[in-house]
């Protein structure tokens, strides 16, 4: 029975990291310009030929690494939310994180070049995934804040708060397209509809350290989100530091969203939507959801990607477009087929 | 020793929920906390397990101050099971009376505990169940099993102790006596036991000791026999008590229904 129980676990992430593996290797074969998977092997060790190894080393990889990153740091984000506030509904996007992160880099990409002239070359680059964050951790605080009565965290406060948050991001993006002069505009109207297309090496780069240490550490939450399932007092007598353990998901899921969103756009559904499918394939211990979260958001976020990127070539609708196009009715699929029968526990 | 010390709680300015009480669970012994609806009962618990801090007066667990402990030092000396648990995944029945066990405990302690603490309450038949879709009482029993696995995994012999809010409250009756042999057989192998009860018969068939609550306020303090009388009884829950013996010599405490006429009445 045990062993079992590991070779079918085994085989569920082997088949997931098999499927991400070829998404990506997709991603970097096809496009405008079809590539052979020889050349684009070629292109990756080092003895291609100039066309396909520019068109991969300094397109298509740093564009599908993105996708990797960002896909893992929106599922894990979403997956620890859910899972800390017990609530099947919180996402990044819903309850207001993403607006966050989206003002504070529409500040930058608006604002950025008359407040930030002073500022050195080499830190410029940063200054947009760190106002994304400094939005995203502001959101963060305040609606932890705004939902917390007498020792717990009210859920239904929290999701309203988000409600709030979101439609005040709403107006604060408006505001910032109002004074925007026509270059900006462009850069906020893509921007805003999330995109993987503007990705670089030195964006990848800045992203994936951001992100990376937010997601390792939230992947050894399991047991903490598993205890976060019997309530906050009950995992407090089962041994578990409930305000800083929340406090510090609250913090890794800011800088994790603040970071994609910045390298990316506000793009939705990824985390609401992957550990949702990760439970209903792994089973509700958080241990596997996790894991099993970061796949799937990195196959979706790159399947999306894939199928923008191709659907019309050369044109390229955003992803965000592709994300709530699969996200949405997927989400309405499952409130209808759960809610049914069990709720959306499993 | 598990103890609290002129302990005073008050919610906003209204009068205090726990007013000036002291009292102490010692290893093996199960005490239960009695008394009407709003008495105090809940918040005394819940300071004793750690989750509200004494306003006034102190708690202390073998002598230290109960909040010098970290949570984790806590979860291996005291066990609590809520009045209403919560379970918001589709836990296993196994999964979840595994949840509250210390990390550091091995794979096979871990499922010999959790098998055990099922059988303790009559859950093992269903352990590959979801949790969440069995009844209202079975799930509480589940999270008793839990309670019982996380303090039986610790590895300290000593000084645990077993908080219950209301562990009876959704059983039905043979459910009520698993639950306090489960109960008696924990103190048996020296777990103090406090728990907060609404059934006075259990109270006085399975405590070595019951403290009666008033108002925040104990009343009374000691053996069932000396505790529950039908005066005390009949003043704090302003209902008339009769208090019996059983033909088995048990002590029988029952609410006169029908004070006037003796007979019952059918609303018409």
């Amino acid at each position: 029975m045990y062993r079992l129980r590991i070779t079918t676990t085994f085989k569920v992430f082997a088949t997931l990291g098999v499927v991400v593996l070829a998404i990506a290797a997709a991603e970097l074969v096809y496009g405008p310009v079809s590539l052979s998977l020889w050349r684009v092997a070629g292109a990756l060790l080092g003895w291609g030929d100039p066309e396909s190894t520019a068109i991969v080393t300094q397109i298509r990889a740093p564009r599908a690494l993105l996708g990797l990153v960002v896909g893992t740091a929106l599922a894990l984000s979403g997956c620890a939310l859910q899972g800390v506030l017990r609530n099947p509904l919180a996402d990044p996007g819903l309850i207001g994180v993403t607006g966050g992160a989206s003002v504070g880099a529409a500040a930058t990409i608006v604002l950025g070049d008359t407040f930030a002239m002073g500022l050195p070359k080499d830190i410029r680059p940063y200054l947009l995934p760190i106002s994304a964050f400094l939005g995203s951790s502001l959101v963060t605080g305040l609606i932890f804040r705004l939902s917390r009565r007498s020792n717990t965290t009210s859920v239904a406060t929290l999701i309203l708060a988000g409600v709030a948050i979101n439609s005040i991001a709403g107006a604060a993006i408006g505001v910032m397209v109002y004074i925007s002069d026509d270059q900006q505009l462009r850069d906020l109207t893509f921007w805003t509809m999330g995109s993987l297309a503007s990705a670089n090496w030195t964006m990848v780069m800045v992203t994936l350290a951001v992100v990376v240490i937010a997601t390792t550490v939230l992947t050894r939450m399991g047991r903490a989100l598993d205890l976060f399932q019997i309530g906050e007092r009950a995992a407090f007598h089962s041994g578990l530091n409930v305000e800083q353990t929340k406090r510090n998901i609250a913090l890794l899921s800011a800088v994790a969203v603040g970071g994609a969103t910045a390298a990316a756009g506000p793009i939705g559904f990824i985390g609401l939507v992957a550990p949702h499918m990760a439970r209903l394939i792994v089973g509700p211990t958080h241990g596997l959801v996790l894991p099993a979260s970061a796949l799937l958001g990195m196959g979706l976020l790159l399947g999306a990607d894939l199928a923008v990127r191709n659907i019309v070539p050369p044109a390229e609708p955003p992803i965000g477009l592709a994300t709530s196009l699969i996200g949405g009715p997927f989400f309405l699929w499952l409130l209808i087929t759960r809610l049914k029968g069990r709720g959306l526990l499993a | 020793m598990l103890e609290v010390c002129d302990l005073t709680i008050r919610f906003g300015h209204k009068t205090p929920a726990v007013n000036n009480v002291s009292i102490a669970v010692r290893p093996g012994e199960v005490v239960s906390l009695c008394g009407p609806n709003g008495a105090g009962k809940s918040t005394l618990l819940s300071v004793l397990a750690g989750d509200l801090p004494p306003q006034e007066g102190r708690a202390f667990l073998d002598g230290r101050h109960l909040h010098d402990y970290s949570p984790e030092e806590l979860s291996k000396r005291r066990a609590v099971l809520e009045q209403s648990p919560i379970l918001a995944a589709a836990f296993t029945v196994e999964q979840l009376a595994g949840l509250s066990i210390a990390i550091e405990a091995s794979p096979s302690t871990f499922r010999d505990v959790v098998t055990d603490s099922l059988k303790a309450v009559g859950l093992h038949h269903r352990a590959g169940d979801r949790a969440d879709l069995l009844s209202g009482g079975q799930q509480h029993q589940a999270h008793l099993s839990r309670a019982l696995s996380q303090l039986s995994s610790t590895g300290i012999e000593q000084g645990k102790y077993l908080l219950l809010d209301e562990p009876t409250a959704r059983l039905d009756l043979a459910h009520q006596i698993t639950a306090m042999k489960v109960v008696c057989r924990a103190a048996e192998q020296s777990v103090g036991v406090l728990m907060v009860l609404h059934d006075l018969n259990l109270a006085a068939a399975f405590s070595d000791r019951v403290i009666l609550m008033h108002e925040g306020q104990l009343v009374a303090e000691g053996s069932a026999d000396t505790v529950f009388t039908e005066d005390r009884l009949s003043e704090i829950y302003q209902a008339p008590i009769q208090v019996d013996r059983s033909p088995s010599g048990t002590l029988r405490v029952s609410p006169i229904f029908f004070a006037d006429s003796g007979k019952p009445r059918r609303i018409k």
